[in-house]
């Protein structure tokens, strides 16, 4: 017997609970709906070679990374739009919004005090106080988290850069990269994720705006959370991020993704590219929380989220973990997944998505097992609520040359009222007699017995909802850095608020 | 302390409680017996607050204010603890999770200041003490994988935590090896055997209240209460049944 409870995991911390629904009682809309006016500089609405030209320029391209968007863009002129998704939207005018918006370009910033101070009091209003952010990592034994923060596609501050780079670890935006690191960025730009993959990823190659690049020398085990926080501020700005890690051999980092995104109007376009590659020995642990806009309740507004995650496994024993808390965005599009060639790899996808009022997401992974020994396993867990409709789509494929191979899985539904859907699509390609794979599958309603006797103990009903909910996003939750935790156990509750009773 | 009158509660559409008053005081243990389908668990719901469980006539006094008008986490926030039959299972919540969230929960709706986790741990230490259970055992997710007993003995050291003015304890005993009954009796006597608390025992048998004495014991049968008595009236039943006694 012990009186000591760990209170360092987050599901034995319930103040961080009661944080979460004073925040979700402070929020009766969208809480982060708000607008800040920097003075944006537009490439001109529309899309053709020139607006590609424009931003190449803008951002100080060498020649070949320009000739790279053209090829790109004159791909993406020729394919369309997929449409195998269940997610329905009107259709999208690629001519009628804007490819390039940045915050007017200064002198070069030293500290983060040199930054925007609209710019600052929009992360101060997300609760992401950068200045904090580097205060916090002065104090003895605090974990550090470098903030490379991206402000309108283009990255405005990057802090702990010193410390990376005693490491050698090499953390910068991607254009900053494409300028001091071509060779490396040419090595591996469009090597996980092709030109011609898809309509939306290629639609990215030709005009993506900023992203990070993150490279992890070989042994190197990364000093801090790299983290990068998000943000879309430009109204009818399409939002290109690209983002390319890459981890040499016994090399270890963790990269944590979050976003929130003020209330709009109108619909925006969002296409991201992550490209990932870890080589022999090496382990890339990758976790977002996604918390865009998802419009009103009648479906108005939101962000249409169409993204292209993948990860190459690409050495023996290499892993790559992709770790979602998806809770934002009007329609999400999105299935991060693993090739894992390197024999022994292995890949994992943890994921929760929840869906309320009229949101859509349409989301899972591929597993493409083409090595011997390759190892991956899945856990998803949907949550539905309103008139939502919320799709696990997942792929598991093993090549005929991937011996002795095992996937591992379980996909979860929990459905909030009588409105919303629930949907697991798996599709299971098994080319090789040894593989072992298992798939689990649950849908179950948030029951009353449930919820009364959580009430009867003392929680109101929102306190029980998102106890519960979070109890049944826990397998998930505890893969998210301590960071995250806290802010996923909050997106949990503020999502699914009013949505019972 | 609490004060039925002449209630009549019904679910979907059918009359389970037909007139049942009942008062119990402070300071007193009262045991409701009865054949199935009786009310039993209908009582205890509806004073819990369950939605389904439609009161069409009657009052429920608690501590002076309307208990019929407060939602569940209100009634338990003024002191109404009810032990359920069977416990519920809530995956991914421990039961250290659940219960500090609960009684910090009802602190704040009374103006008290929250425990912070070591004095929560504190409390929820001494009080699985009481009940022999392991504090690996409120480690683990609420009430999933106990066994009936566990589950039992769980509900009690959650009584204890929550601390209580009322608890209507809904056939506690059932699923209790004789070990376990004598160890969840001396439990119930411990937390609610006070001049302030008062406690309404639910079962079929007798055999808890050889650990639990009661002041008062009921018959419900058909959704009211036919006749009272003292403790002798529980070993008539188990001589006689209820046939006999409720006729």
């Amino acid at each position: 017997m012990t009186d000591q409870i760990d209170t360092k995991t987050m599901a034995e911390q319930p103040q961080m609970d009661q944080e979460a629904r004073d925040a979700a009682k402070r929020l009766e809309t969208y809480e982060f709906g708000f607008h800040s006016d920097i003075e944006q500089e537009f490439a001109p609405k529309g899309l053709n070679e020139d607006i590609v030209r424009f931003i190449s320029a803008k951002k100080n391209e060498p020649q070949w990374m320009l000739d790279w968007r053209l090829k790109a863009f004159r791909l993406w002129q020729t394919m369309e739009e997929p449409d195998w998704a269940k997610v329905g939207y009107p259709e999208i005018d690629y001519q009628d919004a804007y490819y390039y918006a940045a915050p007017k370009q200064k002198e070069t910033l030293k500290s983060l005090d040199e930054v925007d101070p609209e710019i600052l009091s929009v992360y101060n209003k997300l609760g992401i106080p950068i200045a904090e952010q580097e205060v916090l990592a002065g104090v003895e034994g605090a974990r550090k988290v470098a903030v490379d923060a991206v402000f309108d596609s283009v990255s405005v501050a990057t802090t702990f850069r010193e410390e990376l780079k005693k490491a050698g670890v090499i953390f910068l935006s991607i254009s900053e990269a494409i300028r001091e690191y071509p060779d490396l960025v040419k090595k591996y730009l469009g090597k996980v994720v092709p030109q011609q993959d898809n309509f939306f990823a290629t639609l990215n190659c030709a005009v993506f705006s900023d992203g990070t690049f993150v490279y992890i020398p070989e042994g190197v085990r990364c000093p801090m959370e790299l983290s990068t926080y998000f943000r879309i501020n430009a109204e009818n700005t399409g939002q290109f991020e690209r983002t390319l890690i890459v981890a040499e051999k016994g090399s270890y980092v963790s990269y944590l993704e979050g976003c929130t995104a003020p209330m709009r109007d109108e619909n925006q376009l969002h296409a991201a590219v992550v490209e990932l590659v870890a080589m022999e020995n090496a382990e890339i642990k990758y976790s977002t929380v996604q918390n865009w806009y998802p419009g009103d309740s009648e479906g108005k507004g939101g962000i249409y989220n169409f993204v292209t995650k993948r990860g190459l496994c690409q050495g023996a024993r290499s892993k790559i973990s992709w770790t979602q808390v998806e809770t934002g965005s009007a329609v999400t599009w999105k299935y991060p997944s693993c090739v894992l060639n390197g024999e022994d790899s292995v890949g994992e996808f943890y994921s929760v998505a929840v869906t309320n009022n009229r949101q859509q997401a349409d989301t899972g992974t591929k597993m493409i097992h083409n090595g011997k020994g390759t190892r991956s396993t899945i856990i998803s867990k949907g949550i539905s609520a309103g008139r939502s409709d919320n799709t696990y789509r997942g792929l598991v494929r093993i090549g005929p040359n991937a011996e002795n191979t095992r996937n591992f899985t379980q996909c979860d539904s929990l459905l909030l009222g009588d409105e919303c859907g629930a949907h697991t699509v798996p599709y299971i390609e098994v080319k090789n007699p040894t593989a072992q794979i298992e798939h689990e599958a649950t849908t179950s309603k948030i029951s009353d017995d449930q919820l009364f006797y959580a009430m009867q103990r003392g929680l109101d009903e929102e306190q029980a909802v998102a106890l519960i909910v979070n109890g049944f996003a826990k397998e998930v939750l505890k893969e998210l850095p301590m960071e995250f935790a806290v802010e996923a156990q909050k997106l949990l509750a503020i999502s699914l608020e009013g949505s019972v009773g | 302390m609490l004060k039925i009158e002449n209630l009549h509660a019904e679910i979907d559409g059918k009359k389970i409680l037909n007139g049942l008053s009942l008062e119990v005081n402070a300071g007193e243990i009262h045991a409701i017996m009865g054949p199935n389908g009786a009310g039993k668990s209908t009582l205890a719901y509806v004073l819990g607050g369950r939605p389904g469980y439609e009161v069409t006539e009657g009052s429920v006094t608690f501590d002076g204010q309307d208990l019929l008008d407060l939602a569940p986490h209100e009634r338990a926030s003024a002191g109404m603890f009810l032990g359920f039959q069977y416990p519920v299972e809530i995956p991914g919540v421990s039961n250290v999770q659940f219960l500090r969230e609960a009684l910090n929960s009802q602190r704040k709706y009374r103006g008290e200041e929250p425990l912070s986790g070591g004095e929560f741990l504190k409390l929820a230490k001494e009080k699985a003490g009481l009940l022999k259970l392991d504090m690996e055992m409120l480690k683990r997710n609420v009430n999933v994988g106990f066994s009936g007993g566990e589950k039992k003995r769980a509900e009690m050291v959650q009584m204890g935590i929550l601390d209580p003015q009322f608890a209507v304890l809904d056939e506690t005993d059932s699923g209790l090896d004789i070990d376990a009954l004598r160890t969840v009796g001396e439990g119930i006597n411990s937390i609610m055997r006070t001049p302030e608390k008062s406690v309404l025992l639910i079962t079929h048998y007798q055999r808890l209240l050889d650990y639990v004495k009661p002041d008062k014991v009921h018959v419900l049968a058909k959704g009211r209460i036919v006749t009272s008595g003292g403790p002798e009236l529980a070993l008539q039943l188990e001589n006689e049944g209820y046939e006999t006694v409720a006729a």
